[in-house]
């Protein structure tokens, strides 16, 4: 039906209202996420893939390798890109064409999380020095929108790059002749993304759609497996204080723990 | 990105390489509603095609310049993954997605009650999630139910299929490369009560009476797409009839 | 003169219902002499009348309808709400001041403003234009306090039951002040946030049941047990 993005103010009120005695509309804790699901390996022509379920939010991610050029300032190291589409189907308020900052944003603060954490071991991937190296492509689809498209984003990827296969080779001056069989994807790390909503001076983790049309701001913190915080991104307009920025750190690091076990076990 | 040394894809009892006879369909499963946002949706896997289909509407126009003043104004765009074909495709619409929106919208638009709802547009969107040969024809069959599942009035279901000729063999319902080294692939959609054609395409070359015979075989895989399709919508409902059973 | 299904099947779009000298009531439509189901719903006939009970449809609007929306806009002259149907609707400023709009001296977004929920009644509709609403009557205008929930607009006439009996029952049981709009929005009203919650879910239970009877004591009853709390758990356990 002809639906608009503007959340009814008395809907708003009831948000704030029930924030600011730490309760959610759906009876979650400020800081609980909400149910999870992963799958993998759901499209085997994709050399890896997965599929996340955050509540009602619905992302599916799909990894193709390809043999390309490494970049020259990194001659010696595999390619990492991250592409992510908002595809219409997925909301009514998402239109087909080229990215938009929304999803150029998604895909950004996803590939952060990886690159900067070092999840890919990169120099595994290298074929010849400067010449031949493979090229990892994690494309993320957003195939229902019910918030924190983000998080689920970040999940879904990791989940897919867990589970792909890069094919044998040998190389005959040069070129990359393909063998038969295949192994794993060198991982090394498992970064998680943690991403938070202020409502009324109160932070809380895995905003629902409704909770992201009424936030001021939003922040996401990317934790890797030690704990190390890897990568920050703080989205719209309004603004966080210092206390509540490293308070966000500390939860993003617990709840990063309990959120990787579903993504590494599943 | 394997290369496949080059075997027959039919053997000489008429086996193909997954197994199927020739006029055999590949197993399909579909379901509807899977999507929230979505006012319908279906979601088809048929052979090893994994399709989405989602529609919204009726709703007003935007741009408002191309509502029409008498009817609904379907809208129809085919796309598929980057991680949908073996080789990585680029997101961006290609020249081959901008063709099949167009037919199958055109496949579709005799179906619907368009005149109900002037003023407004009914968006169908179907998202390739992999891709292994005759996905327009999986992509009308689930964006059919979309269109049911979504509530809006239609003269009757839009199922497809194809046919073809493949190492001189007609057969029914191609995968890719079946299609990739065939000599005629033949998508058809189908309004079986109504006993409508409304999509017909072809590649390749037959003689009128081979196109005959692959017409026959594509209909009939429509059909048993159909019963699937039905199937489908009541499987969502029967909870309603066996608890009325108990009154 | 054939009929092909029997009273409460499940059709799909297509169906041939039947052949003859019928009538085609809602969500069939005739070819000829034959009649085809439009939705997929239960089949039913009334003598010579057959129709389907859609078993999922959008909201169309109907004049004299009470209806809930969302200011979406403010325009020239007026808003446009959101009313969960194929079109939006209009309000014209006049109708909300019950004068002739003034723009130099009304500030419309202090009189409404986008996000707000009203309780208006379609006054026009037809093929040619937008739903147009009026806040006049009594009991119409802004609602500011209590919860809106939304249901499937197919499913309003069993929240309201057959000469209100379901309505009555939720007002009485939870205290609370329930208003249908026609449209699938259902505003409540209660003293305190507790029974809001409680009229909320007797709605979210009627929606999931529909289609089942002796619905209204089964949902006055799961009010009663709700209600008694923790002295009611020790009983059935």
């Amino acid at each position: 039906m002809t639906a608009s993005t503007v959340a009814p103010r008395l809907k708003q009120k009831q948000i704030a209202q029930l924030i600011s005695l730490g309760k959610r509309l759906d009876g979650r804790g400020l800081t609980d996420y909400r149910e999870i699901h992963v799958e993998t390996g759901i499209i085997e022509r994709a050399e890896g893939s997965a599929r996340v379920l955050l509540g009602k939010t619905e992302v599916m991610v799909g990894i193709k390798i390809e043999v390309g050029e490494p970049f020259s300032d990194v001659p010696n190291e595999g390619v990492l890109t991250v592409n992510a589409e908002l595809v219409p189907l997925a909301s009514p308020t998402f239109e087909a064409g080229p990215p938009d900052e929304n999803s150029i944003e998604l895909a950004r603060v996803v590939d952060r999380g990886i690159r900067e954490s070092k999840a890919i071991d990169m120099e595994k991937l290298c074929l010849v020095p400067g010449k031949k190296a493979f090229v990892v492509f994690v494309d993320v689809y957003v195939l229902n929108h019910d918030g924190n498209l983000i998080d689920a984003s970040a999940m879904a990827s990791l989940a897919a790059l867990l589970n792909t296969k890069l094919f044998n080779y040998k190389l005959e001056n040069e070129e990359v002749k393909i063998k038969p069989g295949y192994t794993q994807l060198p991982m090394r790390n498992h970064p998680i993304a943690v991403t938070f909503a202020k409502i009324k001076d109160k932070l809380i983790a895995d905003p629902s759609l409704e909770e992201e049309q009424v936030m001021d701001a939003r922040l996401t913190i990317t934790v890797e497996k030690d704990g190390k915080i890897c990568a920050i991104q703080k989205g719209e307009s309004g603004y966080f204080t210092i206390e509540q920025i490293l308070e966000a750190a500390k939860t993003a690091q617990e709840k990063a723990e309990d959120l990787r076990k579903v993504v590494v076990k599943g | 990105m394997s290369q496949k040394t080059l075997e027959k894809l039919i053997n000489k009892d008429g086996i193909r390489a997954d197994g199927r006879k020739l006029d055999e369909l590949r197993p399909a499963k579909i379901e509807v509603g899977i999507l929230s946002n979505a006012d319908g949706s279906a979601y088809i896997e048929q052979g090893k095609n994994k399709i989405l289909a989602a529609v919204y509407g009726p709703r007003e126009v935007h741009p408002r310049h191309l509502a029409l003043p008498d009817r609904a104004l379907l809208r129809c765009r085919y796309h598929m993954a980057p991680f949908s074909v073996e080789e990585r495709k680029s997101p961006a619409p290609s020249r081959r997605e901008m063709e099949l929106s167009k037919v199958i919208r055109e496949a579709l638009d005799p179906s619907v009650f368009l005149e109900y709802y002037p003023r407004t547009s009914i968006d169908v969107f179907t998202e390739v999630l992999q891709a292994d040969g005759g996905t327009r024809c999986a992509s009308i069959t689930a964006a059919s139910l979309a269109l049911a599942d979504a509530g809006i009035p239609m003269r009757d279901l839009v199922v497809a299929c194809a046919a073809g000729k493949v190492e001189g063999r007609l057969v029914l319902d191609l995968d890719d490369a079946e299609d990739k080294v065939g000599e005629a692939d033949v998508p058809l959609a189908f309004m079986p009560n109504l006993n409508a054609v409304t999509l017909l395409q072809m590649d390749g070359m037959l003689t009128t009476d081979e196109f005959e015979q692959v017409v026959n075989l594509a209909m009939n895989g429509c059909k048993q797409l159909y019963v699937l399709q039905k199937e489908t919508l009541k499987a969502k409902y029967v909870t309603v009839k066996e608890e009325e059973t108990e009154e | 003169m054939p009929i092909f299904y029997e009273n409460r099947q499940i059709v799909t779009p297509g169906d041939l219902l039947a052949e003859g000298n019928y009538m085609a009531g809602d969500n069939t439509y005739k070819e000829g002499d034959k009649i085809y189901a439009a939705r997929v719903g239960l089949f039913n006939y009334d003598d010579r009348n057959l129709y389907v009970v859609a078993l999922k449809a959008f909201y169309i609007p109907s004049v004299g309808d009470l209806v809930i929306g969302k200011v979406v806009e403010v325009s020239l002259g007026g808003w446009v709400l959101d009313i969960r149907a194929p079109y939006l609707a209009m309000l014209r400023a006049s109708d909300a001041l019950d004068r002739p709009f003034n723009p130099q001296r009304d500030d419309l977004p202090s009189i409404f403003d986008v996000g707000d929920l009203i309780l208006s009644k379609v006054i026009d509709y037809d093929r040619t234009r937008d739903p147009l609403l009026t806040v006049r009557e009594p009991g119409l205008g802004k609602i500011a306090r209590g919860q809106v929930t939304e249901i499937t607009p197919t499913k309003i006439p069993r929240v309201i039951g057959r000469k209100g009996s379901m309505i009555s029952m939720l007002k009485r049981e939870t205290g609370c002040q329930i208003t249908v709009g026609q449209n699938g929005l259902i505003m409540v009203n209660g003293k305190t946030p507790e029974d809001e919650r409680l009229a909320i879910m007797a709605i979210r239970k009627i929606e999931q049941e529909a289609h089942t009877s002796g619905l209204t004591d089964r949902v006055g009853e799961m009010i009663r047990k709700e209600k008694g709390g923790v002295e009611n758990v020790s009983e059935d356990t």
